[in-house]
């Protein structure tokens, strides 16, 4: 016959003892407990059962959780205990023994419904024209690198020619002396040393203000261009709006069928000229605009409405401010596009260009050391001007850039890197960093 | 945050449109309750025992999606997490991702020293005021807990800035934290070896912690959800840093990751987050490769979701972008940094003192006034109304124009002839293509200036006073 005890005999017989816990207490089999009076328990023992039955209880619900069943629900909810306990609470709080088991788990985005338009640029001699190789830009699905959708291109690099020698920061210019006086050696370096993906031959000469060469002439440059590589090119003009027309329509012209990029068509010139040359010889338009958004729809409508031109042949540029000169604006400016076009404003699905180069006009760029004595030591700044380019363009692929307009080599080379790092092609040997801690560095 | 419009958070204020907490309006109020210009507790009615459910529902239902946690004491608190959108453009990211720059406990400690205090002193000038960084990270790496805490004193003696204590080895965290309990460091780290150990002395001490989960974001989760279980919040986690290739990639992936879930509503993993673009010194040899690397990785990580990072490079070439690019990410894209268009007198101009152009865009007006002050040189400086637009951008978009300018000088009541000796306007040398169209307007003399205003006093030697005509 098994002997029964009541709890309240317990407690008498323990009542002169200072019991603080109870050792040894085994529960088998079945659990019946019958608790009754628990107010006439002696305050020790009724501590130490309450904690071992409490113990007991979370075991159990250890258990249920690993079955599945959401025992923190039905804790919250027989205590009243709304919420997480708050941090005051914490002296109370149960000391765990084992790791609560938990999955991570995110849904992709749903509202990325409208791929970015492709755009090829180049055309090899199967389409009309001489390249060895095409570049095609656009087709995403989701923000750059993200893992809602495959990155249907990488990222490219368009390097800047100029038709004259022209002012730049001593680290760039360092690399082009050679060069200088002749933009089709400085094409075909840029390309064969610098691994430039495509080279922006800048028409500048032609300003008015600068020497004024005439559209005839300029476009002569185009050509030999043309003739030095074989890659796609961006011809661009000198930034005149009132000359602008008459020359990127001359180059139109001598390049025919290339399928180069014209830069730009803007709102404060005659786009329709520029658009029209196109369309007559086979290229794409540069859509430029200058950090607005709805200007940037706007003449993305009036190309597309008025000027006809096709969706795949518009690359917009909303325009590049350098780090620490506007980027805050050139950033969100893109981020913003990029964002409306995958959400499904088709006015605004096309590819984006960044004019990277500008990041050489931030003063830490080039500038020997700071003008401001309370400033810190800037350090060399053949260091810190290709990083300012660097970093310049990295923000904006981050945004959604897909095309760069860049000078320098070393620029050039860590952002194809980067990019192409978090697009997913760079194989490399895999890092332990686990004892990061402990690296000497 | 649950909720997004004035509205939803007008419905639980006092509608007494009091004026107490300086609108005039219960609804401006609400306002800015949620732009998170005005907090909660500017409402002074609501504070009322009265109130007191309202109160804490509408304080719930404010609560940013990401926690918020803070490392440090006093002044120099830093408040990580605390956001609620994963673009900016939506409301603006708060709290500044906290850069912090290591030393070891093997370094000599005149070393030690010098390198906090450059640390500590290191600043650039920006729109007004100065960038500068944040925290010490001491990494132990003589596994010893004596000579760890030894550093950490010497750290906690030279500098007030917030100190994360690094080591996977509760017995050498515990002996640093001896000797900075009081400074409210943040334990670097618990990972599922030592976590057990590493929570008792966050309970104890009451300091927040980083959890350790090199790329596995369900063992992360797990942590987070254990710590939390255990009575802490104050967590940061790091789902590991991977310098290179392929893994790099995969901690992108996991950044956007972890701050989707968190902004997306689960709590358990909705907290602030590290990233360590220090790793780069594991991967490459040459100074100048890891140190252009590690920025590479900082910036990348200070754009997507990185609220916290342990560095290692002091160079002013790594220092300088990784503070611009913090900048820019944390600036309120939704106002133009701009001032009030108009004159201003640098230092005590006269009739002989030169008359400079620039725009009202902040940047680029604080840089040509620092440039003209530093230099002690007296002028009337205009600021254009460009709608906040830089000089050459201006230029090229035709919001800086002769027409501006003329306008601009004339606004102000200014006569270039009476209040000026000389009759000449120096325009910004990026707008030198303006010179003629100046002229015509405003029938002044037009110079032009260098296109960087560091090269003013230069160009002033050179060319002012201006020789008469």
């Amino acid at each position: 016959m098994t002997k029964k005890m009541k709890l309240s005999q317990l407690s008498d017989m323990l009542q002169d003892l200072d019991v603080e816990s109870l050792e040894g207490v085994t529960i088998e089999g079945d659990i019946e407990l019958n608790i009754s009076g628990g107010g006439g328990l002696n305050p020790a023992l009724a501590y130490a059962l309450g904690n071992e039955i409490s113990q007991i209880s979370l075991h159990m619900a250890n258990i249920g959780r690993m079955l599945g069943f959401p025992a923190e629900q039905l804790f919250a909810s027989a205590f009243g205990m709304a919420e997480a306990p708050q941090a005051g609470a914490l002296p109370t709080s149960p000391k765990i023994q084992e790791l609560l088991a938990s999955k991570f788990e995110v849904s992709k985005v749903d509202n990325w419904k409208n791929p970015i338009q492709e755009v090829t640029l180049g055309a090899t001699s199967g389409d009309g024209g001489t390249r060895k190789s095409t570049v095609t830009i656009g087709g995403e699905n989701a923000l750059p690198y993200y893992f809602d959708a495959e990155m249907p291109h990488r990222n490219y690099v368009t390097m800047d020619v100029f038709d004259m020698p022209i002012g730049m920061a001593k680290a760039v210019k360092g690399n082009y002396e050679d060069v200088i006086n002749d933009p089709a050696e400085w094409a075909k370096k840029v390309v064969r040393d610098f691994n430039a993906d495509m080279v922006t031959i800048h028409l500048i000469s032609t300003d008015p203000l600068i020497s004024d060469t005439p559209a005839k002439e300029a476009a002569k440059v185009v050509e030999d261009v043309l003739q030095a590589v074989d890659v796609p090119i961006v011809i661009g003009g000198s930034g005149n709006p009132e000359k602008d027309p008459e020359v990127l329509e001359k180059a139109a012209e001598v390049a025919e069928g290339e399928r180069v990029l014209l830069a730009s068509a803007s709102l404060n010139l005659d786009y329709e000229r520029i658009a029209k040359a196109a369309m007559d010889y086979g290229h794409n338009v540069l859509s430029w605009t200058q950090l607005e958004i709805n200007a940037q729809k706007e003449l993305n409508r009036k190309l597309m409405k008025q000027c006809n031109v096709p969706r795949d042949r518009i690359v917009m540029d909303p325009t590049t401010a350098a780090l620490g000169y506007g980027l805050d604006y050139a950033y969100t400016n893109m981020e913003r596009i990029r964002l409306a076009g995958l959400m499904g404003d088709d006015e605004l699905t096309f590819p984006m260009s960044s004019g990277t180069t500008n990041a050489w006009g931030a003063r830490e760029a080039w500038m020997v050391s700071s003008p401001l004595n309370q400033d810190s030591d800037w350090g060399p700044r053949e260091y810190r001007g290709p990083i300012w380019e660097i970093v310049t363009g990295l923000a904006l692929s981050l945004a959604g850039n897909d095309m760069f307009m860049m000078m320098h080599p070393t620029s050039v080379q860590v952002l194809k890197e980067i990019t192409q790092t978090l697009y997913g092609s760079i194989e490399s040997e895999e890092i332990d960093i686990t004892n990061w801690v402990g690296a000497e560095v | 945050m649950k909720i997004n419009s004035p509205l939803e958070a007008y419905k639980f204020l006092p509608a007494t449109n009091c004026g107490e907490c300086g609108e005039a309006t219960c609804m401006a109020f609400a306002a800015h309750l949620i732009d998170r210009s005005h907090k909660l507790t500017d409402c002074k009615p609501i504070l009322d025992a009265k109130f007191k459910k309202k109160y804490e529902e509408l304080d719930a239902l404010l609560a940013p999606e990401i926690r918020e946690v803070e490392i440090g004491v006093g002044d120099k608190i830093a408040k990580i997490g605390g956001d609620d959108v994963p673009y900016r453009h939506k409301l603006t990211f708060f709290n500044e991702t906290q850069y912090a720059y290591d030393v070891t406990d093997s370094m000599d400690e005149k070393d030690l020293v010098e390198r906090v205090k450059y640390i500590q002193d290191f600043k650039k000038f920006y729109v007004g005021n100065f960038l500068t960084v944040d925290m010490i990270a001491v990494r132990c790496t003589s596994g010893d807990p004596a000579k760890f805490a030894a550093a950490v004193k010497k750290v906690v003696e030279t500098t007030d800035l917030p100190i994360i204590l690094c080591s996977f080895d509760p017995a050498v965290l515990k002996a640093g934290l001896e000797v900075s309990k009081d400074r409210n460091p943040l334990l670097y780290a618990a990972t599922k070896d030592n976590w057990k150990e590493v929570a008792d002395l966050v309970l104890e001490y009451d300091v927040p912690v980083t959890l350790f989960a090199p790329n596995d974001l369900d063992m992360l989760k797990t942590l987070a959800k254990t710590f939390a279980e255990m009575g802490t919040e104050k967590l940061v986690l790091d789902p590991g840093t991977f310098p290179t290739g392929k893994q790099l990639k995969q901690t992108f992936t996991n950044f956007i990751k972890v701050r989707r879930a968190g902004l997306d509503g689960d709590r358990e993993i909705a907290y602030p987050i590290m990233a360590v673009p220090l790793t780069a010194w594991m991967a490459h040899d040459d100074p100048v490769s890891a140190s252009y690397w590690e920025t590479v990785v900082a910036s990348v990580f200070t754009i997507k979701y990185g609220d916290i990072m342990i560095l290692h490079s002091t160079e002013p070439y790594a220092m300088l972008p990784e503070l611009h690019i913090r900048d820019t990410i944390y600036t309120d894209p939704r106002k133009p940094v701009t001032v009030d268009p108009g004159m201003y007198k640098v230092g005590e101009p006269t009739a002989d003192s030169p008359v400079l152009v620039t725009t009202n865009f902040a940047l680029t007006y604080y840089t040509v006034e620092s440039d003209i002050a530093s230099n002690k040189i007296d002028c009337f400086l205009w600021a254009i109304d460009t709608d906040g637009i830089g000089v050459e951008a201006a230029v090229a978009g035709g919001q800086l124009t002769a027409e501006k300018i003329k306008k601009g000088i004339e606004d102000a009541g200014f006569d270039l002839k009476k209040d000026t000796s000389h009759n000449t306007v120096v325009i910004p040398g990026l707008a030198a293509r303006l010179q003629g169209d100046v002229e015509d307007a405003t029938g002044a003399n037009v110079m032009v200036g260098p296109a960087d205003s560091g090269r003013i006093p230069g160009w002033m030697e050179k060319n002012w006073p201006p020789q008469k005509k």
